[in-house]
């Protein structure tokens, strides 16, 4: 990569309130950093956390997700629903030491232009000091160290002996906080 | 039909929107770079892509260059997208093939380096192309509306709106939560700044409403429960008990003077707490329906169950009085609704500094309007709570409004009302009027005209924020009396002016359940509560659920005038719509692949609107069409993928990611 790096942000809003506050962000001309791309969904219970997931291994290094307050999804409660997906990939995240700040989710009003301005400026800046997360080589590397012990434990299940101990605890990766 | 078999040939269109776009994208750019993408058969640039000739373009380019896709850059789908699926349908194609790319509110208006915003707007641009070659061909739904229309709240705006719709021939059903209609309106003397008799305009409307064959008018009810959709609306409406058998109530109100309190002994919240009532009562001589209300909380059958019942004698055989009645429901079926709930005044007690409430003589506007009305609790005359009749009189603007510690917003209407009471003050008094304001804001039809006739009449006006309202003399002159002390930003010095009666301005509010009423009609709020139109220009009475429109002061404060002429669009949005016969739903249902489902019933708990079901014979989820709305959450949830959404399909989505990270 020669050019400067900037980090990019995948965001996914909901049709209703965040997708519509980012309008308004426009509309009242607000100045934001031009990190993120939105891909509008109807509801933030749409998110698939493959959805994020996807994002992050093709290059993304952050994903924002946006919907309605509390009591305000446009569908009742998918907003719920998202949040407890979003809860539990948060650990698997975790896991995989991807830091907390990287994957995001906020209630954003209709009426939240300016909501929408602060989150992504504070998101750019948190993720530009945070370095470029480097997903798909992470990926690669994870896909490299499961063929390479497939192979030992095929060698060893043939009668060799190559013990894989400390390939085993290097394609364990690092626990980060939850 | 299906052309997801032929090659694919995608045409790209990257909007200037005028300078909005073109002066942070260049524009060529991207139109060069999207060209260089795999099926993208063209790819241009143009002026106002929404204009004529631009979807003339469109239509044009898909017919002789054979295109299958259209994806164009320009504003926000919220706006164009409707026009320019148009524009791919009238071109011969199905309109989902149709995909839209923000790079105006999400771009070119937000960034300011030129650079960043063409790569942005580059890579948007690629995820639609990678996006549109996955787009099926789909088909709208239409849905029957139904022809009746539910409008809540009857202040002017309700009434109004009611009256055109029931005028034009459709059943109106009016729910007003208090025993009457008429809401600020009807507690007014004059309006300015005609200074036309509130009651002479407003009362033969309330009556007409009343009356009217269309109208079915529930006063004291309110909705509890709103289902369904746009055309298909299943709303509760409760009845609280006014223990008055409103059919047999002949409004004779013989009841209120055989009641056992001989004399008014209670608030009377129609007048401001300035009068007293009865426990039973009408609140004002003109109220609509003319029917009487007892008041459990002061009724002393209702309270102790020990008393004469003196008003069940005098209401004899009409029997028009039932203490055993409880609440009661109604479910009915509408297929638009108009939101009219009103506002709220400011209280003036959260500015302690200006004495309300610890000074008897300082008055609310709303109490002085009930003061000088010729109905109210005075019959016209203004004495002050202390017995005196005024011979000066403070009116100070601005009080909860243009003000960072309480609302910052303008009211718009205190301003010209200050200016109306002064004129009705001086009328009544022949007192000195000193008006205290920041500004002078008269933007209206003879409103200019207003302020410079109470000039000529001699009211003072004073600029400045007043400090404080104080009873504590400085000058023999101010002993006995308000002063009032104002730094007059003319004169350029602080000043004490002592007064007999402290009128304060107070701005207007949302009402107090303004966020239940919102969440009932699945509407949004403004930061400030007030709710929120779906476009401050081109839908101003629409809201973000279909179906549903606002009117008056509900969104904002405003005059009478605006309020009417809101409330006549909305009426003509309802009356389109059910005109109309149906509403054409974007088809982003969700469907169940049945082969691949493995019969988990995950999804079933999840759908909101209980649109999927189990079949037992194939031992697979269903998804009833009609009762899914689209939101996707059953989608995102099911573990073996067997469930699609139209328009927002997992390769639909997956794609987007891709093309939206392609570009570095
Ligand atoms: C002191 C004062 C003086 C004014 N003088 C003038 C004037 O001279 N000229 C002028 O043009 N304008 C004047 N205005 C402005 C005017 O009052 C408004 O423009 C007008 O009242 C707005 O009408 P509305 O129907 O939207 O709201 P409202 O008058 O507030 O009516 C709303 C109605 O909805 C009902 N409601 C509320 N919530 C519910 C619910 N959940 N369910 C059922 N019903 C509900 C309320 O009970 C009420 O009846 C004045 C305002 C004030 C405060
Ligand atoms: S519609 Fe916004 S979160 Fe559901």
């Amino acid at each position: 990569m020669t050019k400067e790096w900037k980090p990019r942000i995948v965001a996914f809003f909901c049709n209703w309130c965040t997708y519509t506050a980012a309008d308004l962000a426009g509309v009242s001309r607000l100045k934001y950093a031009s990190n993120v791309r939105v891909i509008r969904l109807m509801c933030s219970g749409r998110v698939d956390p493959q959805f994020i997931l996807e994002a992050l291994t093709r290059g993304a290094d952050g994903v924002l997700i946006g919907g309605c307050h509390p009591f305000d999804c446009h569908y009742v409660e998918g907003n719920y629903k998202m949040l407890r997906r979003y809860q539990l990939l948060k650990r698997l995240l975790a896991d995989m030491g991807i830091e907390d700040q990287r994957v995001r989710l906020e209630w954003i009003s209709a009426a939240e232009g300016e909501k929408v301005k602060r989150v992504i400026n504070e998101m750019t800046q948190q993720i530009q000091a945070l370095g470029p997360l480097g997903f798909p080589s992470k990926v690669a590397d994870w896909d490299r160290e499961m063929t390479e012990l497939e192979h030992h434990v095929t060698a060893a299940a043939a009668g060799g002996c190559a013990c894989g101990e400390s390939e085993m605890a290097a394609a364990k990766p690092e626990v980060a906080h939850v | 039909m299906n052309s997801n078999r032929e090659e694919l040939r995608i045409g790209f269109y990257v909007c200037h929107c005028g300078h909005n776009i073109a002066a942070t994208v260049d524009c060529a750019e991207v139109a060069r770079y999207v060209g260089t993408l795999p099926h993208v058969a063209l790819s241009r640039e143009y002026k106002y892509m929404c204009s004529d000739p631009g979807q003339e373009l469109i239509q044009q380019d898909i017919r002789e260059h054979k295109l299958n896709r259209v994806v164009v850059a320009s504003c926000s789908p919220l706006l164009h997208e409707h026009t320019f699926r148009g524009a791919t349908e009238a071109g011969g194609l199905n309109p989902f093939y149709f995909h839209m790319v923000n790079i105006r509110e999400h771009n070119s208006w937000v960034h300011t380096d030129r650079k960043e915003a063409t790569e942005k707007a580059k890579a948007l641009a690629q995820a639609a192309i990678e996006r549109v070659a996955h787009h099926k061909a789909l088909e709208v739904k239409r849905v029957k509306i139904h022809a009746d229309v539910l409008v809540v709240g009857g202040g002017i705006a309700g009434i109004h709106a009611a009256m055109t719709m029931a005028n034009a021939g459709k059943k109106v059903y009016l729910v007003e939560r208090e025993p009457t209609i008429g809401g600020h309106m009807a507690k007014f003397d004059k309006t300015f700044p005609t200074l036309d008799c509130a009651a002479c305009i407003l009362t033969p409307k309330m009556s007409e409403v009343g009356n009217h064959p269309n109208i079915t008018l529930w006063t004291y009810s309110e909705v509890t429960k709103v289902d369904g959709y746009v055309g298909n609306y299943k709303v509760t409406v409760k009845h609280k008990p006014r223990y008055i058998v409103e059919d047999a109530c002949v409004g004779c109100m013989e009841c209120i003077d055989a009641c056992v309190y001989k004399t008014p002994k209670f608030e009377d919240e129609f007048n401001e707490g300035l009068g007293k009532r009865k426990p039973v009562f009408i609140p004002f001589p003109q109220a609509t329906p003319q029917v009487v209300i007892i008041d459990p909380e002061t009724c002393l059958n209702l309270k102790t169950g020990k008393c004469k019942k003196t008003c069940v004698e005098a209401c004899a055989d009409r029997m028009a009085i039932d203490f055993t009645q409880k609440e009661t429901f109604d479910e009915i079926e509408v297929g638009t609704m108009i939101v009219a709930t009103g506002f709220k005044t400011f209280d003036a007690k959260r500015v302690p500094a200006y004495g309300y409430g610890i000074y008897p003589n300082v008055y609310t506007a709303l109490e002085v309007e009930r003061l000088v009305n010729a109905s109210g609790p005075t019959g016209g005359e203004v004495i002050t709570r202390d017995g005196r009749h005024p011979k000066s009189i403070g009116i100070i603007h601005c009080v909860g409004s243009r003000d960072k510690k309480t609302n910052v917003w303008c009211s718009r209407v205190c301003c010209m009302y200050s200016m109306k009471l002064a004129l009705l003050l001086k009328e009544h008094t022949g007192a000195e009027i000193y008006n205290f304001y920041i500004d002078i804001r008269t933007p209206g039809k003879g409103y200019e005209e207003f302020y410079n006739k109470l000039l000529d009449e001699g009211v003072h006006f004073i600029r400045g924020r007043v400090g404080e309202v104080t009873d504590w003399a400085m000058t023999p002159e101010e002993e006995g009396k308000l002063t009032i002390r104002v730094e007059d930003t003319l004169a350029g010095y602080v000043r004490r002016i002592p007064v007999d009666m402290v009128v304060l301005a107070t701005g207007l509010e949302p009402q107090q359940d303004a966020q239940d009423v919102r969440r009932l009609f699945n509407l949004s709020c403004g930061g400030e509560g007030w709710f929120l139109e779906r476009h401050p220009k081109l839908a101003p009475v629409s809201t973000f659920t279909d179906g549903i429109f606002i009117a008056g002061g509900c969104q904002g404060p405003r005059d009478i005038p605006d309020t009417v002429a809101q409330a006549g669009a909305a009426a003509a949005e309802c009356l389109a719509l059910i005109d109309k016969g149906y509403v054409e739903q974007e088809p982003n249902t969700a469907f169940v692949l049945a082969e691949e489902c493995s019969g988990c019933k995950s999804c079933i708990p999840l759908c909101p609107y209980t649109a999927i079901t189990f079949d037992e014979s194939s031992k697979v989820a269903v998804i009833n069409e009609a009762l899914c709305k689209g939101c996707g959450t059953c989608v995102a949830s099911c573990p073996s993928g067997s469930i699609v959404q139209n328009l927002f399909e997992d390769d639909e989505v997956f794609s987007e990611i891709k093309g939206v990270l392609a570009y570095d």
